[in-house]
């Protein structure tokens, strides 16, 4: 800030702090010529006012408050831009970027200013630091067996992961269940980690992107409910098994059994992430999906991940890890 | 100095009549809806799927009827009251005073309709658009000129230490809104805020802080400082009292405001002037509390028999007690902890149930009677009920917030040997069913209350004339 709004806030501080003390000062002398304790002679209504004094002890009371905010002040920073005797910051102040802040911890650290922030993290970072450097050591095929292992990564699943997926990973409409053996992505463990850690972006275009008409909706949804094994209407299937050979099959398929590479459903599963009556379908084709898993690199690190990667796919290979 | 006490007939009554009564009907539709949403935490369903319902929108309809319909109606009733008695003069500009009346009544409409519609600028306890916005200005200020020119004309020599509250709360509560309301307007129903970021945090909280300190606190210190010597028949306890901690207070609360915002991208040297200023605030806010109780020396008899009285004597302990736990609240360390847990809903409630709402009833039962030619309500028993309704059900609501806002802050900060949290946010969040519970019910004694003073006030007005003489003289 301006040398001018640093003053402006000094000054004002102060002149209200000492204002305070000023006026708490010469109300404790009988400056008015009535006595103490008699009637200060004016009437409101019949009210009457008395001129006692002020109590002591709360007389002490606001000073001990004045001295212990011009004493925070001075450690502090408060007055405009005067930093404080202690050089303490919360954290440091006028961050945009994740570049910027990683560059003022290390100009921080070397002007040997005191960052509180800064503080806690690396104090974490060396107090936890080893306990998460040990299972990043371990490959993940032998992490899944460690139960304390697992146990941190549901933790950091419910911290991080459960506000989408639920806190029991069955995950709701538009938010993937990590629980089944339908996985849009692939469910191995290499798989599982590079999804968290990059995130993904689902999408498919309305109608696929394809000269599907309006008309063929009703079809195209009979025949994605033949595909997934369930009763339906022989004709109105065979209706929408043309439209599907329109285009849909290029990323769902011929079979309808979806692509891992490009996170195409699997269509011919009871796993459906929007839903899997008609109508639901019907919307879905119509108007397209849009899936986003942000990436936890930046946000965990690499350690953190490969700890919850473990916790999700033990979600789903229950059976296989209890044997 | 004694003057010559014009008969209440000289004194302009209809308008004082009229927020007493509305504040008694806001108080019960503003409290009932808080209860509503409380039932709401408990019970989601209660919403009954319709968007108007929700506890997103009946929420600000909560906190702007019971600040806005039921606070400031009582403010504008016993301001206009006491300082037309104090000064011993009519109300200036009748008609003014009328039209403040009606313009207020139309905006808390206003506000009933367009709430629950969604329609919101979005700022807490600031949330009505900008047309109502404007519509409050015109009215505030009217308010001010009957207010001031009702000073003005005053026959008394000196202001009463009650109008300097009064008018700092009338002036301060202009300033705060204007500022805060600055919008660029989108639409009739639209509009965003001429702020942005932290700045504009800092503004609302500025706002949001003054609307308790100059509303909620100086306003009701105003009230405070007639009710409590009038109906305790003493003096007011120490007049150099009031000068340190009306200016003091005045000067101070200010700045209190970035105490809201601990923690947040608010810079350092904000946070720290908002944290020392509201500790100092401490002594000063007591000053009040202290000039109330102490005024009761000599007349401490009387809360055996006077439950009005015993009304503003608790509201005033409660005052002592939130504004003493304010400021530790704002200590940055004990923030950490209390920070957007219910201990700050609790902290809320026991100076507005607790305190503003305590000490606007105690002074509604000494005013209504006076307003209709009565000596006393037309139930003494049932103001004492209601007082132990209302006493109950406010340490219902902040004993249970209490707990509940400790529990979360506990838990929210529990950490495990591998540095993960002990508890996901759900969790906190059962445990605190049993406390909302508690709430609840503390809640349905506070409008009980409410609902029977409704009663006695129906039928005080009603009363026959001289059928209600006041205890002193019927014991006579």
């Amino acid at each position: 800030m301006t040398t001018f709004w640093s003053l402006w806030i000094t000054i004002l501080t102060l002149v209200v702090i000492f204002g305070c003390f000023w006026l708490l000062r010469i109300c404790n002398k009988n400056t008015t010529d009535v006595e103490e304790g008699e009637s200060m002679g004016h009437s409101f209504d019949g009210i009457e006012e008395m001129n006692n004094p002020l109590p002591k002890w709360w007389s002490y009371m606001f000073y001990i408050t004045i001295v212990f905010g011009l004493i925070y002040l001075a450690l502090y920073p408060g007055l405009g831009n005067f930093k404080g005797l202690l050089g303490w910051t919360s954290s440091n102040q006028g961050i945009v970027s994740l570049a910027e802040s990683k560059q003022a911890v290390i100009a921080a650290k070397e002007d040997g200013a005191y960052v509180q922030y800064d503080q806690e993290v690396a104090q974490a970072d060396a107090k936890y630091g080893p306990i998460f450097q040990k299972y990043a050591d371990t490959p993940l095929e032998e992490l899944v067996k460690d139960p304390e292992a697992l146990k941190v990564g549901g933790r950091l699943f419910l911290q991080n992961c459960a506000q989408c997926h639920g806190s029991d990973a069955r995950g709701s409409k538009g938010f993937p269940n990590l629980t089944d053996s339908a996985w849009l992505y692939g469910g191995d463990l290499a798989t599982i980690k590079t999804s968290i850690m990059n995130g993904r972006r689902g999408m498919m275009p309305p109608k696929g992107g394809l000269p599907i008409e309006d008309g063929e909706i009703k079809g195209l949804s009979e025949y994605v409910v033949k595909l997934s094994g369930r009763k339906h209407n022989e004709a109105l299937a065979a209706q929408g098994q043309a439209s599907f050979m329109k285009g849909c099959f290029a990323c769902h398929g011929m079979d309808g059994t979806g692509n891992k590479l490009m996170g195409a459903p699997n269509l011919t599963d009871s796993a459906w992430l929007y839903g899997g009556n008609r109508m639901a379908i019907g919307q879905s084709i119509t108007l397209g999906r849009m899936g986003v898993m942000p990436p936890w690199k930046d946000v965990l690190g690499e350690q953190k991940v490969h700890v919850i990667s473990a916790y999700v796919y033990s979600l789903s290979h229950q059976d296989e890890l209890n044997k | 100095m004694t003057h010559s006490q014009p008969t209440g007939a000289d004194y302009n009554y209809t308008v004082v009549r009229q927020f007493a009564l509305t504040t008694v009907l806001w108080g019960i539709v503003g409290m009932s809806i808080g209860v509503l949403i409380a039932a709401q935490l408990i019970w989601p369903q209660l919403n009954f799927e319709t968007p108007w319902l929700t506890y997103s929108r009946l929420r600000p309809l909560h906190t702007n009827a019971v600040i806005f319909a039921f606070g400031t109606s009582a403010l504008f009733a016993t301001s206009y009251y006491v300082v037309q008695r104090t000064c011993q003069t009519r109300l200036f500009a009748p008609k003014l005073a009328a039209f403040s009346f009606w313009g207020w009544q139309a905006i808390i409409l206003s506000a009933v309709f367009t709430l629950p519609l969604g329609i919101t600028s979005g700022k807490e306890y600031a949330e009505l658009e900008w047309p109502i916005d404007i519509a409050i200005t015109i009215v505030w200020i009217s308010y001010a000129i009957v207010f001031f020119g009702t000073i003005v004309k005053r026959t008394t020599s000196h202001i009463y230490v009650a109008n300097w509250f009064f008018g700092a709360f009338i002036i301060t509560v202009a300033v705060l809104h204007i500022v805060n309301s600055m919008a660029v307007p989108v639409s009739l129903f639209k509009s965003y805020s001429l702020y942005a970021g932290a700045v504009d945090a800092m503004v609302q909280w500025w706002y949001g802080h003054n609307a308790v300190g100059f509303l909620l606190t100086a306003g009701f210190l105003g009230m405070m400082y007639y009710f409590v010597p009038k109906q305790a028949g003493r003096p007011v306890y120490s007049y150099r009292l009031s000068i340190v901690h009306f200016w003091a207070l005045i000067a101070l609360y200010i700045w209190a405001g970035p105490h809201h915002l601990h923690y947040t991208a608010l810079p350092d040297w904000t946070q720290s002037l908002g944290m020392v200023m509201s500790l100092i605030l401490f002594a000063p806010s007591w000053g009040g509390m202290i000039n109330g109780i102490m005024t009761l020396s000599g007349a401490w008899h009387k809360l055996r028999t006077d439950p009005v009285l015993r009304f503003l004597v608790v509201s005033l302990s409660f005052y002592g007690m939130s504004t003493f736990e304010g400021p530790m609240m704002a200590i940055k360390t004990v923030n950490a902890l209390s920070h957007y847990t219910d201990w700050t809903v609790g902290h809320v409630h026991s100076g507005a149930l607790g305190w503003v709402a305590m000490v606007s009833i105690g002074s509604l039962y000494h005013l209504i009677p006076v307003l209709y030619g009565h000596g006393r309500m037309y139930s003494t028993s049932l103001v004492n009920i209601h007082f132990w309704l209302a006493t109950i059900g406010t340490v219902l609501y902040i004993v249970s917030m209490w707990i509940s806002g400790v529990m979360q802050g506990l838990m929210w900060s529990a950490v495990n040997s591998d540095g993960t949290l002990t508890y996901s946010f759900v969790e906190s969040l059962e445990a605190s069913y049993p406390f909302y519970i508690v709430r609840f019910i503390g809640g349905c004694f506070f409008v009980t209350g409410m609902l029977l003073m409704a009663y006695n006030v129906f039928r005080t007005v009603k009363a026959p004339k001289d059928s209600l003489p006041s205890l002193s003289e019927a014991q006579a």
